[in-house]
């Protein structure tokens, strides 16, 4: 411990001197988002407001974030995981915690959203985004409806080579035990059996596994059906002027996904991260990254709603059909955890 | 040897080694051409612009993503060729005991693949809890810069006559004096040689930046794969030619450097 | 400047040598051998190692533990292991069928030229990798250099489907290390004595067969040396697999990546690592028995 500590020191006082010329006088904010998340107008708007200079990482899944702060990546100020990596992260003692409820724009906050399961006393995490997971189809020229998760899963041969799937088994199994009608977080090997099995199967219909390209592939032609989600979907849908592109809602279900805004522990810039969460808070901000992300918002209507861009309230994306069963992902257990990977693992091989 | 073959008989490999250039040119032509096309669309063409150059440099992440680069390069570059000159200098000058493991260790990382550094060096960092950013990567980079800046060096060492270096001491020069005034400028050529090598394999370094990458340590090539993974764009063409070019100049440095390398040892 | 060092030889080399070895050692030794012990201790669910031994990661390179913890002989890792090494040597044999000719070529020209070509035969290979095999995706991808021309032909109707899989890979493995077959072929050619040659032609043999017979044994090593370096370095191949692969088909250092990433299984990965060095080791061990002998010819 004693020598951890020296080198420690010894690494932060070679950093400090190295590249003390190059920070400013009000301080730093490195943020860790997903890739194409992060609209640059706002931080933009952010470091004129404040002075703060911003810096943008990009990581491309939960899982991929969660890895590089477990291998000392510190120096992080905000990240953005989904509730049930929130989890993960505070029982993990990953997180510090932060005066959410004093901030000037947490009035803005949606009730429904204040003290969420996964942070009921809101002491880690401030809203950012949500919406759904499921896959969309370039419905021209498909024969099938475009609404269930066997088109997906057990496509028809006219997609063979050319469906994506993600990169990582968070949001495909839960979709996969969904399409199968199986207990999600599921321990039971027998269970995991079959949905190993589906996805073998399926694999022969995959072009690639990524959680990043979908955008360029569908637009170009290179997959007909890829994971997506709502409104990284209807993004892609206005951006490429794809209106066939259509975002599927499957009748046996969509997964439900609430990503926050966290402070990891150690975090250099704390005062600055609150300042960030703050501003993303207040309701042309927030109404902005929607309009940018075209995600539903986390915050009251009667405040975004005199900024929101009008096509968000009738997008077929992000407004979802109520007889479709919305599950929201729970943090499953490490032995669910591990077979999830296990499955994963071997299908990748 | 042009008296030893038949030009005629030849004439198919002229033109399989024409279309070999071609193969290893072209990709980095159209890479260079589209990145001058002013489509959004990177494959087709339409007029010609720069404005993807200008888009690309007035962008702070890209700015930030050289400079990031430009400082791990040359940290590396220095530390690595001063470190690999001084063992250079002990390697060369006689046989001894270790001689064989310390020349074996100093090229260990020519033969141990990116990968396996990459996720051995994550692995350490890890170990003792050593936070991940820009000092980790200048770490790295100085290993693995070590041995390419050690080759040219010791071969221009090879080449040298060491009894100047005795009779600059039989005439009471001291250590540093003989260093400043014989051997420097002598290895002068072998030691920038070096140093443009090391920082060529440093400013290009991708996999084993990527796994020990922190908050705010992204060189350019973590930048430009950052955007491939998006898909194609003509802005990556922009940067990615832009990186090519530096690449380029430093080994046309290096190829000049190397030719004045090869020439006899003079002394006045 | 009064500076001198200490008299003694023994200290004098030790300053000198010091800071090269130690680092090496401190920063790439050492982390090895860190390595090696983490793929003998429990995988942390969530990234890292567990206290403790287990040598679950070996077990896994070998069986398969089914989902519900039964042993079984599945050699999955084995045939990615076993498929990085077929397309290690599908490159390197590809390399080698083009490097030789344009070796051969490249030492019959003037002294001039010759230095010319030589030159623009390395100047890919000091470029950033990552860029070379994007230069690929807008060739091979949809709408690419390939088969945009041939659309607007009519030669074809349907997507070529060049992008992500086998043929990709290897394209890019190709592209990507042809410098290192040309350059030592090239270097045991620009030793051969063409008196030889000139001899065996004067004696009416063929072309083929002076070829066969005296110029292919006699750059031997070059050839074999050539033919290590690119095998070793294929087989360590990111970024070909990564970003022209799709994903799909993983290669070795994409499954040892994979580990330390999204799939956060250390252990496993180290044991990954451990025998992609073997493998290396192995072929590094012939890289050097070979180059002993040919600076024993010169």
């Amino acid at each position: 411990m004693f020598i951890k500590h020296h080198i420690k020191k010894a690494a932060t006082l070679a950093v400090a001197a190295l590249f003390s010329g190059s920070a400013l006088a009000e301080g730093e904010l490195f943020f860790y988002n997903w890739v194409d998340y992060t609209p640059p107008e706002l931080i933009k708007k952010f470091e004129d407001e404040t002075g703060i200079k911003v810096t943008v990482d990009t990581y491309d899944s939960n899982e991929t974030l969660l890895a590089k702060l477990k291998s000392g990546a510190t120096g992080y100020d905000v990240v953005v995981p989904s509730q049930n990596f929130v989890t993960i992260m505070i029982s993990e003692g990953m997180l510090e915690k932060i005066d959410v409820k004093g901030m000037s724009n947490y009035e803005n906050v949606d009730d429904r959203w204040k003290g969420p399961t996964w942070d009921p006393n809101q002491e880690y995490t401030a809203p950012w985004q949500m919406g759904s997971t499921s896959f969309s189809i370039n419905m021209e020229g498909y024969e099938g409806e475009g609404n269930s998760l066997g088109e997906f899963f057990e496509p028809s041969d006219s997609m063979k080579g050319k469906v994506q799937v993600f990169k990582t088994p968070d949001e495909v199994i839960p979709l996969a035990l969904m399409y199968l009608g199986l207990p999600q977080c599921n321990e039971n090997p027998a269970d995991m059996k079959q949905v190993q099995e589906l996805l073998l199967k399926q694999k022969e219909y995959v072009k690639t596994y990524n959680s990043e390209t979908m955008v360029a592939n569908l637009t170009n032609g290179e997959v007909l059906m890829s994971s997506h989600w709502d409104g990284y979907s209807m993004k892609n849908r206005l951006d490429s002027k794809m209106e066939t592109l259509k975002y599927v809602h499957p009748k046996e279900g969509i997964i439900g996904w609430f990503d926050s805004l966290v402070v990891p522990k150690g975090a250099p810039n704390k005062a600055n991260a609150e300042k960030f969460i703050n501003f993303m808070m207040d309701a042309k901000n927030g109404a902005e990254l929607s309009n940018f992300n075209r995600y539903a918002s986390p915050l009251k209507a009667s405040a975004v709603g005199e900024y929101l861009d009008p096509t968000l309230g009738t997008a077929p994306e992000i407004n979802i059909d109520p007889s479709v069963p919305v599950h929201f992902s729970e943090t499953c257990s490490a032995k669910a955890t591990k077979l999830y990977d296990r499955v994963w693992t071997k299908l990748l091989q | 040897m042009s008296s030893v073959t038949n030009k005629k008989k030849f004439n198919w490999l002229k033109l399989f080694s024409n279309a070999f250039f071609v193969y290893l040119y072209a990709p980095i032509a159209v890479l260079i051409i589209y990145s001058f096309n002013d489509n959004r669309i990177a494959q087709v063409w339409t007029a010609f612009s720069t404005k993807w150059y200008l888009k690309a440099f007035t962008n702070e992440d890209i700015q930030r993503a050289i400079v990031n680069s430009l400082k791990v390069a040359g940290v590396a570059t220095v530390v690595a060729t001063l470190f690999a000159t001084m063992a250079a200098l002990v390697l060369s000058s006689s046989r001894f005991r270790g001689h064989g493991v310390s020349n074996a260790i100093i090229s260990l990382p020519l033969l141990v693949p990116e990968i396996a550094t990459a996720v051995a060096t994550l692995s350490f960092f890890a170990a003792i809890e050593f936070p991940l950013g820009l000092t980790s990567i200048i770490i790295a980079h100085i290993v693995f810069c070590i041995p390419f800046a050690f080759m040219p060096i010791r071969a221009r060492l090879a080449g040298m006559d060491q009894t100047l270096q005795e009779a600059g001491r039989d005439l009471y020069a001291n250590d540093w004096q003989v260093f400043r005034y014989v051997t420097f400028p002598l290895l002068k050529p072998g030691i920038l040689a070096g140093g443009i090598l090391s920082f060529i394999i440093s400013i290009d370094d991708f996999i084993i930046s990527l796994m020990v990458a922190g908050a705010g340590a992204t060189t350019l090539p973590l930048y430009i794969y950052s955007m491939i993974r998006l898909g194609v764009s003509p802005e990556i063409n922009a940067v990615s030619t832009v990186l090519f070019c530096i690449s380029v100049t430093a080994i046309i440095a290096y190829w000049l450097v190397s030719k004045q390398n090869e020439e006899k040892v003079h002394v006045h | 400047m009064a500076f001198n060092l200490p008299s003694n030889p023994l200290a004098r080399r030790w300053f000198g040598l010091a800071p090269a070895v130690i680092t090496i050692f401190a920063f790439m030794v050492i982390p090895i051998m860190i390595l090696a012990v983490f793929s003998f201790m429990p995988a942390d669910p969530y990234g890292g190692v567990d206290k403790g031994f287990s040598t679950e990661a070996w077990i896994q390179l070998f069986f398969e533990r089914d989902l519900d913890d039964s042993l079984i002989f599945e050699p999955v890792y084995l045939q990615i292991i076993f498929r990085s090494i077929v397309l290690a040597v599908l490159a390197t044999m590809i390399t080698l069928a083009i490097g030789f000719p344009v070796a051969w070529y490249i030492v019959q020209q003037p002294a001039k030229k010759r230095e010319l070509l030589l030159f623009l035969v390395t100047i890919p290979f000091w470029t950033n990798l990552l860029i070379r095999a994007y230069a690929w995706i807008l060739i091979l991808g949809k709408n690419g250099m390939i088969e945009k021309p041939l659309y607007a032909l009519g030669l074809i109707d349907d997507s070529l489907e060049l992008m992500y899989g086998n043929l990709a890979i290897g394209l890019g493995l190709v592209y990507s290390y042809i410098p290192l077959m040309i350059l030592p072929i090239y270097a045991s050619l620009e030793k051969l004595d063409f008196n030889l040659v000139e001899a065996a032609h004067d004696l009416y043999a063929k072309r083929s067969s002076v070829i066969r017979k005296i110029v292919i044994p006699l750059c031997l090593p070059g050839i074999i040396a050539g033919s290590i370096l690119v095998f070793v370095l294929s087989l360590g191949d990111f970024i070909s697999p990564s970003i022209l692969g799709g994903g799909k088909k993983m290669m070795l250092s994409n499954l040892i990546q994979f580990q330390f990433s999204s799939a956060r299984n250390w252990p496993f990965g180290g044991a990954l690592t451990m025998l992609l060095l073997l493998l290396v080791g192995i072929g590094s061990f012939f890289y050097v028995r070979v180059s002993k002998k040919r600076e024993g010819i010169a």
